[in-house]
Parts: structure tokens; sequence; C-alpha cells
């Protein structure tokens, strides 16, 4: 336990000075530009689009990191050698995977931490300049703290993602392993599609298929609950709960493959 | 109980995408290693020793064979506590200094702060590296990355290091700090296990070497025993020589050749039936002077070729060497 977290700080320090943590900027920046430029052009009838865009926008954000530290991270340690001496330490290589997770959700956690708080701040700024007569009318306070169920599943989402990205990087190329992550992202983003697949195929070996499929990969579209805090619609706790379970149980099936693949592994 | 014990360590790697074939870098390798020897691993490049020390560190695995380190076999975490290791051509992380990665390296040994910052202190000193420890690594030359390398593989004051080619990249005044530094690693009872394919490294520093050749142990012992290193000849540089004095030796067979340096100034090629002082003697009186005497002798690269010829015609031409062994 030890050793992962050590390891896992190298990884967030190495992170932090490699300017991965440059991204809030930009996100700030985005942020206040669009809100400022939407506030001019609706006059505040329409705080719902600006909470959905800053939503949208820490997700995309972290997604970004998640997939290109991600992989990036046990790639460029394999391949400039670098991991030749660290091996050589008494850890051994799951722990080694294990500290590697464990300082990319600790990057990803204090990413998402910034840009929740910078996005509160803007709303509650943006709060300001409304009268009471147009508050009334949006179907959410501005700064409501519901969103943050939201955001909480972001950053399971995002767990998930770097645990499929550290997945692929521990056996094939950045590149390919980057597409690998995209490509099971977009599909699991359908996944719903999958399993009502019979209702619209004749063959019941396709059904079955995409039966298969709907169960083996990740759901991502069940992260994605932004429309519903955006309106206020409401979101059971339970379903957040079970919905993190889902991605923790996910998360370790994969770290497990991880770890089984990277153990046997010859490096060049 | 031996440092360092490998038992026919085979390699193969595979190559070629279609046809996938076996390309053996390690044949059968059998070796011993006692406690506190310098034992220099010798070979040309290729010869497989990098792929030697990374099975032992088992940064790859074996095809077939075993090795183990202080009676424990390879990648066993309490083994790993009690040795070090350099890689060849070392890399580490390019945004943390020199001092940072050694803190980083020794927390992972689960030393204590204090402990750790005298450690890393002393270490930087003793391979060298002053007020560069506070740069980032990106910035350091090949010569300091070696040293910075060296200093991570003694951190745990280990009882066996294994350094990768631990000269290269330095320059000679570099090479001489790092022989001595080994030196100093074995007066306290280290067992240092180092890979070279320049002789003058080992020569100045071994108990026994092994040397390998197209992944085949040529031969093992020490060093004078095992080459035949006193033969060929001496070169004797001479200044202030008459030509007329030289042309005599030469016609009497008491030199091979002689080759001008300029400013009657000659390197000769003295034979070894011919001993080296009476012929300076010789010509001193002539109103020459010397400069310089030193034995000629087989490189380890004549070695080598001589050995792989011997191997080779042991097991028939076709066998030899990097000929691709038939896939498993
Ligand atoms: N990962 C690899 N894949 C294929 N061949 C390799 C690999 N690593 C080394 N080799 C080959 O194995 C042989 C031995 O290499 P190496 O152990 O690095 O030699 P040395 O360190 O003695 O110079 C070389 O011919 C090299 O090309
Ligand atoms: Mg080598």
């Amino acid at each position: 336990m030890r050793l992962i977290g050590q390891i896992a700080v190298n990884v967030f320090k190495e992170s932090v000075r490699d300017k991965v943590l440059y991204n809030l900027v930009a996100f700030a920046v985005l942020l206040i530009a669009v809100s400022y430029l939407l506030g001019q052009l609706t006059a505040g009838q329409d705080m719902k689009i600006i909470k959905d865009l800053g939503l949208a926008a820490i997700a995309s954000f972290g997604r970004l990191i998640a997939v290109f530290i991600g992989i990036g991270l046990v790639w460029k340690e394999v391949e400039r050698r670098s991991i030749y001496s660290l091996l050589s330490k008494p850890i051994r290589r799951h722990e080694f995977v294990l500290g590697k997770y464990a300082g990319l959700a600790l990057t990803l956690l204090v990413n998402v931490l910034v840009m929740t708080v910078a996005f509160y701040a803007i709303l509650a700024y943006l709060n300001t300049l409304y009268p009471e007569s147009i508050q009334v009318t949006w179907p959410a306070p501005a700064t409501d703290p519901g969103m943050l169920r939201a955001i909480l599943l972001i950053f399971v989402e995002l767990l998930l993602i770097t645990a499929v990205a550290l997945f692929f990087s521990t056996f094939s190329s950045p590149f390919l392993s980057a597409a690998l992550t995209l490509g099971l992202w977009v599909i699991g983003h359908f996944n719903d599609d999958l399993r009502s697949f019979e209702a619209v195929v004749e063959s019941p070996v396709a059904a079955y298929f995409a039966r298969g499929l709907y169960y083996v990969l990740p759901n991502f579209g069940a992260f994605d609950i932004k429309t519903q805090v955006v309106y206020a619609l409401p979101v059971p706790w339970l379903y957040v709960v079970t919905t993190m379970a889902y991605g923790c149980v996910y998360i370790a099936m994969l770290l497990t493959g991880a770890v089984a693949i990277f153990s046997r592994r010859d490096f060049k | 109980m031996d440092a360092i014990r490998t038992e026919a360590l085979t390699k193969h790697y595979p190559v070629g995408f279609w046809r996938p074939r076996a390309y053996v870098a390690l044949d059968g390798l059998t070796l011993d290693v006692g406690q506190g020897e310098v034992f220099g691993f010798l070979g040309p490049n290729g010869a497989g020793k990098t792929t030697t020390l990374k099975l032992l560190m088992q940064l790859t695995f074996p095809t077939s064979g075993r090795a183990e380190i202080l009676g424990r076999p390879v990648g066993d975490v309490s083994v790993k506590r009690r040795t070090g290791y350099l890689p060849e051509n070392p890399y580490f992380y390019d945004y943390l200094s020199a001092e940072e990665l050694l803190h980083y390296f020794a927390s992972l040994f689960g030393y204590g702060a204090a402990d750790r910052r005298r450690r890393v202190s002393d270490l930087l000193d003793e391979v060298g590296i002053g007020a560069e420890r506070r740069l980032q690594l990106r910035k350091f030359s090949k010569g300091m990355l070696q040293r910075v390398g060296i200093a991570q593989a003694i951190i745990n004051d280990p009882e066996v290091v294994f350094f990768d080619e631990p000269m290269s990249g330095l320059d000679p005044m570099g090479r001489r700090e790092i022989r001595e530094l080994i030196l100093r690693l074995r007066d306290r009872g280290c067992t240092v296990f180092f890979s070279s394919h320049v002789l003058s490294d080992a020569e100045a520093l071994c108990s026994r070497v092994a040397i390998v050749a197209s992944g085949r142990l040529a031969a093992t012992g020490e060093l004078s025993e095992i080459l035949a290193f006193k033969a060929l000849g001496w070169e004797v540089v001479m200044g202030g020589l008459d030509d007329a004095v030289l042309e005599s030796a030469t016609a009497s067979g008491h030199i091979d050749r002689a080759t001008a340096l300029g400013g009657r100034r000659y390197a000769l090629h003295v034979p070894l039936s011919v001993a080296p002082d009476r012929l300076v003697a010789e010509f001193v009186s002539q109103g020459a002077e010397l400069v310089s005497v030193n034995p000629v002798r087989e490189t380890l690269e004549e070695f080598y070729m001589r050995k792989i010829g011997a191997v080779s015609r042991d097991r028939g031409l076709a066998d030899v060497g990097k000929a691709p062994a038939s896939s498993e």
C-alpha cells in the first residue's frame, strides 16, 4: 500500500510539472467567455444552457486528461526505459500498475475539484446579475447543489475511462490504445440500443450477440445525468450509488486484467 | 552461497511479423559469481550482455533455464532489497531533479526522511554531481545521467550490484572516477557484476571475467588466464631515430614494421622473439631516445573472432552464433 502511494504521488507530481493542470485555465476561460456571451444573448432566460455547457466541459476536459495521461504514463515509462530502474527496486509489477492508476485518479480528482469550484463560482456570479423576477423562472437555483450528483458520476466515468486506457496501454501502442479507448467509449454510449437490438433485427444470432455486447461493454451512457440535473428532474441517490458501484466493479476487472498482462510482459 | 548463479539461461526473441522465428539472444549461459567478486561480463555489441542483465532483473523472462541471486530466484522482492541495477543508457523522469529522483527511489525502500536526506546527499557527492542536483533531469547530459544511474543503483547499500556498461557516456576522467567507485564498493564487501565491451575497463578492476559472444559463453576465469594476452609483440616509440639505424634493424628482423610519426619519431613494431630492452638500449646508444614501450596484445575483438571460429568448427558452421533457431 505504501509503495502504491509513493508511486501515485510521483505520477501526480509529474503530471503537475508536465503542465497537465494548465487545462484548468483553459476550462475557466472558456466557461467564462461562453457564459458571458450567452448572458448577453438571452438576458438570463437560459441558465440551463450555461449549466449544461459547464457540466459538458467538465466531462470533456476530464476525458481528455483521462485518455492522454492514462495511455501515456505506462507507455512512456516502458518506452523510455525508466521502468528498468524502477522495477529493480523492491516493488512488484502489480504495485506499479496500481500506483500509476492511483496517481492518475488523484490527478483527475484535483482537476475535477478545481473545475467544480470554478463552475460554481461562475454560476454564483451570474446569479447576481439577474433580478428575482427572472430567477423565479429558472427550474432550479443557479448554484443548485443537485448538480454535484452529475459531477460525481462524471468523476466515476473518468476513472473508468482511465482504467480502460491503462488496460489497453499495457499491451498496445499509444495510438492503438487511444483508438480502442475511444471506440469503446463511443459504443458504450449506445449501449442501451444494443439491449433492444432484437426489436430491430430478425436474426436471433445477431440479437444474442448484441445482448452479449450489452453485458460485456461498459455502459458509459449510464453516467450521463446532465439533462436530468439541469432540468432539476429527480435523480434518486439509489441510481447514483448503483451506477458508482457498477463503475467500480468494472474498474476492478480492468485493473485485474491490466495487472495480469503487465506481470507477464517482457520489456524490450 | 554464490552471489549470482545462472543455469543454462536461454532467451529467444521472436523476430519477423508474418512468420515469427526465434532469434537466440542468449544460449545456455551457465555462470557462478562468488560473493565479494568484481566480475566483468565482457563481449562485443550484440553478444547478449544486456539480455542477461535484464533476465537477472526479471525485466524479461527466460525461454528456458534459471537464475538465482543470493540463493533466491530472481524477481524475489527480498532480493531486490539487497541488490542494485544500473540499466544500459539509463533514463529517468524528465520533470524530476536528480535529488527528487533519488528521494523517490529511497522512499521505495522505506527509509525515513532524515535517513533519505543523508543518503541522497552523500550519494550525489560520491558520484560527483554538485549543484546540478537541483536541475530537472531532462537537462542532464548522457554522462550525468549515467552518474545518477549509478547513484540510484547503490542507494540501498546493496550486497550485489549489476552495472550495464557503467563507463559508457563518460569521459576518461569520469571513467576513472567510476573505476574508483567500483573498487570502493568492493572494499565494502559488495559484489559487482558489470558488463562492458571495453577490455581495459575489466583489466583494471576484475578478479574474474566471463566472455560472451553471439549469446554463448566463450570463456570464463581470470583475465590473464583466458586471453593469450602475453602474445603478439611490442610497440616501441622512439624519438631522434636515424634512418640508417632503422633500416639495419629492419633488415636484421628486429623490427616488423615502422610507422613514421613525424620529426624522426617512429612507432616500431617489435616481434615477441626480440627482447625490447636490448633493442631500446642499442637505439639509445645510437643517439635516439625512448618515448614509450607497450605490449601489443590480442584485442577482445580478435579474441572473440578466434573463439567464435573455434565454436563454429566444433558445432558445424550452420549452427553458429546468430543463426536463428528453428521455431519452438
Ligand atoms: N527485444 C528484442 N527483440 C529482438 N531482438 C533483440 C531484442 N533485444 C535484444 N535483441 C538482440 O539480441 C542480441 C543481444 O542483444 P544485447 O543483449 O542487447 O547485446 P549486448 O548488450 O551484449 O550488446 C542482439 O543481437 C540484439 O539485436
Ligand atoms: Mg548492451
